[in-house]
């Protein structure tokens, strides 16, 4: 690239980059903050400013650890954490149980059906879960699962599997069929073949389906909104909202450190399985 | 081993394995598990759901008296309900219009090599990996009437009475126009959550489009330059078909994103002030469980889905066409 064409990429991508990461510096500056920091509003919001609202460069002396500690020793955010994995993991356990068998079949044994019904997974994602939390919340409470995390992870695969389905089965389009063939030439089953040669394969794609499907889990908001009321056992999407902000009094600094701690994790998981995304996902929708 | 365990094997069992290896067998049976659990926890309740919405039930009960369509025409001549329906009509189309303006411009520097890319990737997938409940909630912070960082740069920039005077914001209490209250005013709130909306999706957007430059052969690459399309003429004859039907993909998922969306309003607005930035979704969470009119709450719900049925199969029939040619 010439000297003119970089310069044009930095300029192009810098401020995008700086627009759709700003909520999250400032998150992380406000959580850090003391309560005159934060509530005189001379002072400015992007820094860590000291007692008369000046920014020094060892900002570290006027910051103040006292709103995590305050999340993590005196609210139920490291229950809602624990709740969160304990949901996404049996979520995702389930999903990939179901969800790679159907993928396979749709990918390799159905034929023409295979791309229309790849077409109708599509279709339930549609349906919006607005509507279909009406009938489930009672069906959740008949069956006595209200208020417990089991209502959650009966409820979550109903949007998971489509969506594993759909990318699982743009995985398995790329595994080239001649590996499975000689498989089979060779006195394998086929469902043999699927779990000895498919599979191992398939394991970049397999994982990002977890992530993916985890993080979907992380995101759901209504369900566990509305099927849940006691504190201990929400999850994190449903307790920061219901807890951490109390009427007109919010927490601030520890809701945006709420925010942003499980944010990194996931952001980074994101990146490093991104490319395989693309593929799994481009695939199921165009072959 | 196969040769060793033959013998011994019942003629059923044989049969069994000889039928799983006929794919007429073999896929429906890999298949049933997850169709049978779908139908038990989408097909059941959308089912049921439909019913409700024909019937008068009250929040607390799963059945009520048959009314028919009475429901959904009820909802509709309510002006609350309309103001729904354009706001997720609004909230759809600007932001999405924003979301691929923004993307192709992104995408078609970020497959570009330079250094730091990493990291300006990490930048720029970061609103799309956060749960979007909790970047919502970064958000309320943001736009927060009292320590607003908008308001506070504006403020500084002197640009807070030019904004009050572009939006025609009057606050009823006299003379206090400043800070802009985000939230509060319906047209700045309709703005603020088409701007939410758009930054949470963009990302999303900009990866499949990066998917979509990808796909494209280098000999098309090749064959346009041998041909002469530069500039402005390769990007419509050449580049914009080729990236169309992955493109449509994009703005699919985006449009559902955004129209089903419950989460970013209920936080931010809670459909207000005065109901002005209520959508669907919310507006059917008013209805049917805050005011406890279960029928009614689904009716609106339904609403939205022939839209969006609509919408994917004019676009997916568009991608087909165009991958076509």
């Amino acid at each position: 690239m010439t000297w003119r064409q970089k310069s044009l990429t930095y300029l192009v991508v810098g401020p995008f980059a700086i627009v759709l990461a700003f909520p999250f510096y400032l998150a992380l500056v406000t959580m850090f903050k003391t309560n005159d920091d934060l509530a005189i509003q001379t002072h400015s919001p992007y820094l860590i400013n000291d007692a008369e609202g000046n920014f020094h460069w060892d900002f570290w002396n006027d910051a103040t650890t006292e709103h995590v500690r305050f999340l993590f020793e005196d609210t139920n955010y490291p229950q809602w954490l624990l709740n969160t994995l304990l949901v996404g993991g049996a979520v995702v356990a389930i999903t990939l149980v179901l969800a790679m068998p159907a993928g396979y079949a749709l990918a390799r044994l159905a034929g023409g059906w295979g791309q229309s019904a790849g077409v109708g997974i599509f279709l339930i994602y549609l349906i919006p879960p607005t509507l279909l939390f009406l009938p489930l919340s009672r069906i959740v409470t008949n069956l006595d699962l209200k208020d417990s995390l089991w209502g959650l992870i009966l409820v979550y695969p109903s949007f998971t599997i489509p969506f594993a389905t759909w990318l699982l089965m743009g995985f398995f389009k790329t595994i080239p069929q001649e590996l499975e063939d000689a498989a089979l030439v060779d006195g394998c089953s086929r469902l043999k073949a699927l779990y000895r040669i498919v599979l191992p394969i398939s394991l970049p794609g397999i994982l990002t389906v977890v992530i993916f499907a985890f993080s979907l889990c992380v995101n759901e908001f209504i369900y566990a909104f509305t099927f849940i009321s006691t504190s201990e056992q929400r999850t994190v999407s449903a307790g920061i909202p219901n807890d951490l902000i109390r009427g007109d009094v919010f927490f601030w600094q520890s809701l945006l450190a709420a925010t942003l701690i499980p944010a990194i994790p996931l952001a980074l998981l994101y990146n490093a399985f991104l490319d395989r995304f693309i593929k799994g996902f481009t695939g199921g929708a165009f072959r | 081993m196969e040769a060793h365990a033959a013998p011994r094997r019942q003629p059923g069992t044989r049969r069994w394995r000889r039928a799983l290896e006929d794919r007429r067998v073999l896929a429906p049976l890999l298949i049933a598990p997850a169709i049978i659990f779908m139908v038990l926890v989408v097909g059941v309740p959308f089912v049921w759901a439909i019913y409700l919405s024909m019937t008068d039930a009250i929040g607390g009960s799963l059945s009520g008296n048959w009314v028919g369509f009475d429901n959904f025409t009820t909802a509709w001549s309510d002006d609350n309900f309309q103001k729904a329906l354009r706001n997720t009509l609004i909230f759809t189309i600007a932001s999405q219009v924003l979301v691929v303006i923004g993307a192709a411009v992104l995408s078609a520097f970020l497959v570009r090599d330079f250094r730091g890319k990493w990291i300006v990737r990490f930048l720029v997938v970061l609103p799309w990996a956060a749960p979007v409940v909790l970047s919502t909630i970064t958000w309320l912070w943001i736009l927060d009437s009292l320590y607003s960082v908008l308001n506070w740069t504006l403020d500084r920039l002197h640009l807070d009475h030019a904004l009050v005077w572009i939006f025609d914001v009057t606050h009823f209490e006299e003379g206090a126009q400043v800070p802009l209250q985000w939230l509060g005013r319906p047209n700045l709130a309709l703005l603020a959550i088409t701007l939410v909306h758009a930054w949470r999706i963009l990302p999303f957007a900009v990866v499949i489009f990066i998917a979509g430059r990808a796909s494209i052969p280098n000999e098309v690459e090749d064959a346009s330059r041998i041909d002469g399309a530069t500039g402005l003429k390769k990007l419509w004859y050449v580049d914009l078909p080729l990236q169309l039907p992955i493109a449509l993909v994009a703005v699919l998922f985006g449009i559902v994103f955004t129209a089903g969306d419950f989460a970013v309003v209920y936080l931010l607005t809670a459909g207000g002030p005065f109901n002005s930035t209520q959508v669907l979704p919310t507006w059917a969470f008013q209805i049917g469980i805050n005011s406890g009119s279960l029928g009614e709450g689904a009716a609106i719900s339904l609403y939205l889905f022939p839209l969006l049925i609509l919408v994917t199969v004019a676009m997916l029939f568009f991608a087909r066409r165009a991958q076509v040619t």
